[in-house]
C-alpha cells in the first residue's frame, strides 16, 4: 500500500528529535495563546514566521500548524472553565461546555472535548493522507487560466462562508490584492507604487500586515474595554465522563468529525464555521432540544471535534493545490515561500518528507496535546489571571522585534505600525482583515496566472470560460455569490452568525 | 437634497474603498499598460483599482438605501492608538541608537501608559523582565544580530 509507505515516512520524519520537539513547542505556544484571550493564532504565528528563517523547513511548518491546533485546544479550556472563548472557533463550546462546569461536570466537559477533538485529529490525517495525492493529481492539469479560476472561486468562497458584510468583504480581498501589486513586477522589472522607497520594492511582507491588522489593531480595541475577569470555576472534578455522557456524546464525535472536514476542505470553511454547523446539527438531530444550553455533552463534543477537524482539513487545499482558505493557511504559505518551497500541487514529489511529515506530525501534536493538557489543565487556569497590562505590552515587543528580525531594517516597524492604525481604523468601520491577507497572499500569484492564461489565449479573455474546468470553477464562485444573495440565506446565515458577534 | 446616511459604518467603508481604488488605478497608468496578450506592469493593477472604486461605491450607496440596517461610527479612543503606536514608531526610531535592550524597555513602559491601571512600578518591571526575555530568547537563544547598546558606548 502506498498510502501506508508514505504514512511510515512521515512518521520517520517526524519522530526525529528535533521535529518532535518543534512540535511540542508549537502545541505548547497554540495553548498558551488560545488559553489567553486577545492573542490569536495569525499574529503569533506572523510573530514566530521570522524566526523560522532559522530553522529547516519542515520543523517550522510543523511548529506552525502546532500553533494553529494547539490554539484551537486551548480555546475550548477557557471556554469551558471561564466561559471566555479564548478563540472565536470556542464561542459554541461556551454555550454548553460552561454550564457542564456549573453542574460540577468541568473535568468530563473538558475530557470529552480532548477526546473528541483527538478522535476528529485521527480521521482528518488519515483523510488528508488519502484524499491529498488524487487532488494534486488533477491539481497538475491545470493550466494558468485555471489556477486563475479557482483562486477566484477560492477567495469568493472564503468571504461567502465568513460572517460579516459580503460586498464589504470583497472590497477587503481587492485591497489585499492592490497591496500585493506593491513592489517589483516579476515580468517587466518595474518597480510599482514604491513612491521611491527602496524598502517598498520588495513588495510589502504579509506579516508586517499581519502583526499590524491583527495584533496592534487588536490590542488598541481590547484596551478600550476595561479589564474584564470572570470568576474562575476552581473545581475541576473528576476527569472522566460517566455512561450516559459518553453515551450521548460519541455520535456527536462522530458527526462533527464528519462536518469539519467536509466544511474545512472548502475554502473559508475551517474551524470557526464547522463548531457553529455541527451545534446546530446537533441540536436538530437531539430528542431533547431543550437541554442545549443547559449543559449536554453533544453540544460540547460536536463542535469541538469540527472544529478541530476543519482546523487541520484546511490544510488539505494549501497542501495540494498551494490555496489558503484562511488567514492561518495563508501565513503558511507564506512561510513555504520563505523557504523556497513553491506551494502547489508539486510539493507532495518535490519535497515528500515534508508534506507527509507534517500530515503526520498533526497527529502525534494531537496526542500530546491530550497527554499534556489533561493534567496541566490548573496551570493553563492561572495564566488567565495575567492582567492585560502585563500581557499587551509583551505582545507588543514580539511583535516589534519579530518584524524587524525580517529584514532587520527598522523601515518595517513603521510599517507595521501604520497597518496598526489603518487596522484600528478597519475595526471601527467593521471591515475585515482576514480577506485582505487572503488577497496579499495570493495578488501576485493571481497576476501572473491571469497574464500567462491570457498569453497564452493571444489576449482572448474568453479562454477562463471556454475551458471547462476553468468555467466550471467560475460557474460555481458565480453560484456561491448567488446563493448567499438570496434572501431567504441571506436571513439564514446573518442568524447563524449573531450569536457569534 | 438631503440623503441621510443611515448606515455610517458602511458608508465611510465604501468611501474609503472608492479613494483607494481610484489612487491605485490613477497610480497605475504611470505604468506601460500593454495589451490583453502582452500585459504591462500597469494592467492589472488599473483593472483591480477600478473595480475595487466601482464596488466601493457600491457599498457607499447602499449605506443610504432606506432598507439598510442603522450603524453609526464608534468613537476613536485616539489617546490610545497614540500611545500605543507613538511607543512602536520611537522603538522603531531609537533601535539604532539605543540598543535593543533600552528600546524594549522604553517600548513598554511607554505602551504601558495606555492601560487603565497604569503603575510606575509594574511598568518598570514588565519592562525590565521582558529586556531580559528578549536577551534570553532571541539574542542568546536564536542568535539573531541586533543592536544591543547605545552606540556611543560602543
Amino acid at each position: 500500500m502506498e498510502l501506508f509507505d508514505n504514512l511510515l515516512m512521515g512518521f520517520s520524519v517526524a519522530l526525529t528529535l528535533e521535529n518532535l520537539a518543534y512540535c511540542l513547542l508549537g502545541c505548547l505556544l497554540g495553548t498558551l495563546i488560545g488559553v489567553l484571550p486577545g492573542i490569536g493564532p495569525v499574529p503569533t504565528i506572523a510573530m514566530l514566521l521570522p524566526i523560522t528563517y532559522v530553522l529547516p523547513p519542515t520543523a517550522g511548518l510543523i511548529m506552525l500548524a502546532g500553533i494553529y491546533y494547539g490554539a484551537a485546544y486551548g480555546g475550548s479550556t477557557t471556554a469551558i472553565l471561564v466561559a471566555l472563548p479564548g478563540e472565536t472557533s470556542a464561542v459554541v463550546t461556551v454555550l454548553d461546555g460552561h454550564q457542564m462546569a456549573r453542574n460540577g461536570r468541568a473535568g468530563a466537559a473538558l475530557a470529552i472535548a480532548a477526546l473528541g477533538s483527538f478522535f476528529a485529529g485521527c480521521v482528518t490525517t488519515f483523510l488528508i493522507a488519502g484524499f491529498a495525492p488524487p487532488l494534486a493529481e488533477l491539481a497538475f492539469k491545470f493550466g494558468p487560466a485555471e489556477y486563475f479560476s479557482l483562486m477566484v472561486l477560492g477567495l469568493i468562497g472564503a468571504v461567502v462562508l465568513a460572517s460579516g458584510s459580503l460586498p464589504k468583504a470583497i472590497c477587503m480581498i481587492f485591497l489585499g490584492l492592490l497591496l500585493g501589486m506593491v513592489g517589483t513586477d516579476v515580468n517587466s522589472g518595474v518597480a510599482r507604487y514604491d513612491f521611491g522607497i527602496p524598502e517598498l520594492q520588495d513588495g510589502i511582507d504579509f506579516a508586517v500586515v499581519a502583526m499590524g491588522v491583527f495584533g496592534f489593531a487588536e490590542i488598541m480595541t481590547n484596551l478600550e474595554l476595561r479589564d474584564q475577569r470572570v470568576d474562575l470555576t476552581d473545581k475541576v472534578g473528576q476527569l472522566y465522563p460517566n455512561k450516559q455522557e459518553f453515551k450521548e456524546a460519541w455520535p456527536a464525535v462522530v458527526r462533527g468529525t464528519a462536518l469539519g472536514s467536509a466544511l474545512g476542505i472548502l475554502p473559508g470553511g475551517g474551524a470557526v464555521l464547522s463548531s457553529f454547523a455541527s451545534y446546530t446539527l446537533e441540536k436538530k438531530l437531539s430528542k431533547e432540544p431543550e437541554r442545549f444550553g443547559k449543559g449536554h455533552p453533544a453540544g460540547v463534543a460536536g463542535p469541538e471535534s469540527a472544529n478541530n477537524s476543519g482546523s487541520q482539513a484546511s490544510f488539505i487545499p494549501l497542501l495540494t493545490l498551494g490555496i489558503p482558505g484562511n488567514a492561518v493557511t495563508a501565513l503558511m504559505i507564506g512561510a513555504m515561500t520563505i523557504h523556497n518551497i513553491q506551494p502547489g500541487p508539486q510539493v507532495m514529489t518535490s519535497h515528500p518528507e515534508l508534506f507527509w511529515g507534517l500530515i503526520v506530525s498533526m497527529w502525534i501534536g494531537n496526542l500530546m496535546l491530550i497527554i499534556l493538557n489533561l493534567p496541566l489543565i490548573g496551570l493553563w487556569v492561572k495564566l488567565l489571571t495575567v492582567p492585560y497590562r502585563i500581557l499587551f505590552p509583551a505582545i507588543l515587543v514580539f511583535c516589534t522585534i519579530g518584524v524587524y528580525s525580517l529584514n532587520y531594517n527598522v523601515f518595517d516597524i513603521w510599517v507595521t505600525a501604520a497597518f496598526g492604525l489603518v487596522g484600528y481604523i478597519w475595526v471601527k468601520l467593521k471591515c475585515e482583515g482576514a480577506p485582505l491577507l487572503l488577497g496579499l497572499v495570493l495578488g501576485p500569484m493571481m497576476e501572473e496566472n491571469f497574464r500567462r492564461a491570457l498569453l497564452l489565449a493571444r489576449g482572448d479573455y474568453s479562454t477562463f470560460v471556454t475551458r471547462p474546468l476553468s468555467l466550471s470553477l467560475l460557474v460555481l464562485a458565480v453560484l456561491l455569490v448567488v446563493l448567499v444573495a438570496l434572501p431567504s440565506v441571506k436571513a439564514k446565515r446573518e442568524e447563524a452568525f449573531v450569536e457569534e458577534g | 437634497m438631503n440623503i441621510r446616511i443611515k448606515n455610517q459604518q458602511d458608508f465611510w467603508s465604501g468611501v474609503m474603498f472608492v479613494l483607494i481604488g481610484v489612487g491605485f488605478a490613477l497610480g497605475a497608468t504611470k505604468y506601460s499598460m500593454g495589451t490583453a496578450a502582452r500585459m504591462g506592469p500597469g494592467y492589472f493593477p488599473f483593472w483591480l483599482g477600478t473595480c475595487l472604486a466601482i464596488l466601493g461605491a457600491f457599498v457607499a450607496l447602499g449605506a443610504t438605501s432606506k432598507k439598510t440596517e442603522e450603524t453609526t461610527v464608534e468613537k476613536f479612543d485616539w489617546a490610545v492608538v497614540l500611545i500605543l503606536l507613538g511607543s512602536v514608531v520611537l522603538c522603531g526610531l531609537l533601535m539604532n541608537y539605543l540598543g535593543v535592550y533600552i528600546s524594549v524597555f522604553l517600548l513598554v513602559f511607554i505602551s504601558s501608559f495606555a492601560s487603565h491601571v497604569f503603575n510606575w512600578k509594574v511598568a518598570a518591571i514588565t519592562g525590565i523582565c521582558l529586556a531580559l526575555f528578549v536577551w534570553a530568547a532571541f539574542i542568546e537563544g536564536l542568535g539573531l544580530i541586533f543592536p544591543l547598546w547605545p552606540t556611543f558606548m560602543g
